[in-house]
């Protein structure tokens, strides 16, 4: 068996990718190092001034991805905020206004990204938290506060998640997406957390199956959840060790932007 | 304005695993060749390359996913030493929860040792010396590292890949490590989930290059990584 032909046609899948679906990355490398060299702080600008010299405009493509991730750190921030300023409902030792800070962080630099790349970033909405009634106390009663930010944090997990690979076009706005992105997840966990620790919910911060979702409001976040192969290989118990829940919690799953989208529309108003 | 979340007209409905046709094959391609593989790996034939003593995890997508499956590697074999023994006092939710931990990571390795077949590293071995296993707070700082790190790595190692089934995959990976990087912060110290030591001023987390990263974790691999040969955008 020739080893060297097989192993050479294996590394020409990458390159051959490298050439054929990027001509245009070249052009951004050199931009690269420009943008290594900016300050973290001024990276929304950064991003659109280079983006601008590339290609004259990001992509729209990228930049109706920037305003999805936008809506839905509006809808978290206004939560969040809306929450932390009702008296008795968060206990303190808890930090939910950390996460409040962190949306609305989020929000500040989804819009200075998309205003530096020459888009218009989307106005907050309207909402309405209860979900047209079905969390009624979702401002008075903490168990039914955290149901529904946890429902949000996982929608927002998913939603990056779902949008990763169309922001292949720009490392720096993708790598951008990727640390929000983890964050979200962070959230997500600490939300899963206090509801474990205080035994409002046998949950844990990472989802297993479908969390028992079916039938319930926010079914529609975990549909994919049960799945137990990633690419080709069933993760239940995979190599042969016994792995318990990890087949499927192992990995979280994307949601597409529609869904979301469904997801979401009872809590606009 | 500012409904666009009611908007339901969207160009790209199906933005999610979007590949072109392109990758698609290429995807294919690989997984094929991977296959291919089989008869060489039975065959104890090492196909990876060394550079000075140290394993070259090499170029392009398959150097990627090496990267993310040392650090896998490394995650699974400290997590199945602390929970072959827990440390002192640990308690039943804890032992609980890093059970599950060890569960993802071990199915994170396995996952990559399959996907990465013909090309995979080989087992590595890990020096945890520094690791006190009897003690509460050696082992959870550890763990936060380990965790903390990984999300970095994740998140820096994402542009550097041109496949988006990889690119997917690491994402469904990366938030489940987030996921254990706040719950181990938790047990650590309430509320210090997402710390300002990994927290920047936009609330970004961290991203981290593959060579910052290898430098940091260096001290638990008995044989030396590198990634020289990675690309780095």
């Amino acid at each position: 068996m020739n080893f060297s032909k097989i192993l050479e046609e294996i590394e020409s899948v990458d390159e051959e990718i490298y050439d054929r679906i990027d001509k245009r990355r070249s052009v951004i490398k050199n931009f690269m190092t420009f943008s290594s060299k900016v300050a973290l702080v001024s990276v929304p600008v950064a991003l659109g001034s280079l983006f601008n010299k590339a290609y004259g405009k990001v992509p729209d493509k990228i930049l109706e991805v920037l305003n999805f991730a936008l809506s839905l750190e509006h809808l978290e921030y206004r939560f969040y905020e809306t929450a932390v300023n009702k008296s008795n409902l968060i206990p303190a030792k808890d930090k939910i206004n950390v996460i409040r800070d962190h949306e609305k962080q989020h929000v500040k630099f989804l819009q200075d990204t998309i205003t530096q790349s020459g888009g218009m970033p989307v106005t907050e909405g309207k909402y309405d938290f209860t979900g047209k009634g079905t969390f009624p106390n979702v401002f008075s009663d903490y168990k039914e506060f955290l149901m529904v930010a946890q429902a949000f944090e996982d929608t927002g997990v998913g939603a990056y998640k779902g949008q990763a690979s169309n922001l292949k076009k720009s490392n720096e706005i993708l790598e951008a997406a990727l640390r929000i992105h983890s964050m979200e997840a962070r959230h997500a966990a600490h939300i899963r957390f206090v509801r474990l620790k205080s035994g409002y919910a046998t949950i844990k911060p990472w989802i297993i199956g479908n969390d028992k979702t079916k039938g319930t409001p926010v079914e529609r976040i975990y549909k994919r959840e049960s799945d137990h192969r990633q690419v080709l290989f069933n993760i239940n118990n995979i190599g042969g060790y016994k792995t318990g829940n990890a087949g499927t919690s192992s990995f979280d799953e994307p949601l597409h932007k529609k869904e979301v989208m469904e997801i979401v529309k009872p809590f606009m108003a | 304005m500012g409904d666009q979340l009611k908007n339901t007209g969207s160009s790209d409905p199906d933005g999610l695993n979007e590949t072109s046709v392109f990758e698609r094959r290429s995807f294919l391609k690989f997984v094929g060749a991977s296959a291919a593989g089989i008869a060489l790996t039975s065959t104890g034939c090492k196909i990876h390359s060394k550079i000075a003593g140290k394993h070259n995890l090499g170029k392009g997508d398959f150097a990627v996913l090496n990267y993310a499956y040392a650090l896998e590697q490394l995650e699974g074999a400290f997590y199945e030493k602390v929970t072959s023994n827990f440390y002192t006092g640990a308690t039943e939710l804890e032992k609980d929860l890093l059970t599950d931990i060890s569960h993802d990571e071990i199915a994170h390795r396995e996952w990559f040792r399959q996907i990465l077949f013909l090309k995979k590293l080989p087992k590595l071995q890990f020096d945890f010396s520094s690791i006190n296993f009897k003690d509460r707070m050696s082992v959870l700082n550890a763990a936060k590292d380990f965790e903390d790190t990984g999300v970095s790595a994740y998140n820096g190692a994402g542009k550097l890949l041109r496949l988006s089934p990889f690119l997917n995959h690491a994402g469904k990976i990366v938030s489940v490590e987030a996921r254990h990087a706040a719950t181990i912060r938790n047990l650590i110290s309430y509320g210090n989930y997402a710390g300002d030591d990994i927290s920047d001023a936009n609330g970004l987390d961290q991203a981290k290059t593959p060579a910052e990263v290898i430098a940091h974790t260096d001290k638990y691999f008995i044989t030396k990584i590198t990634g020289e040969k990675l690309r780095t955008s």
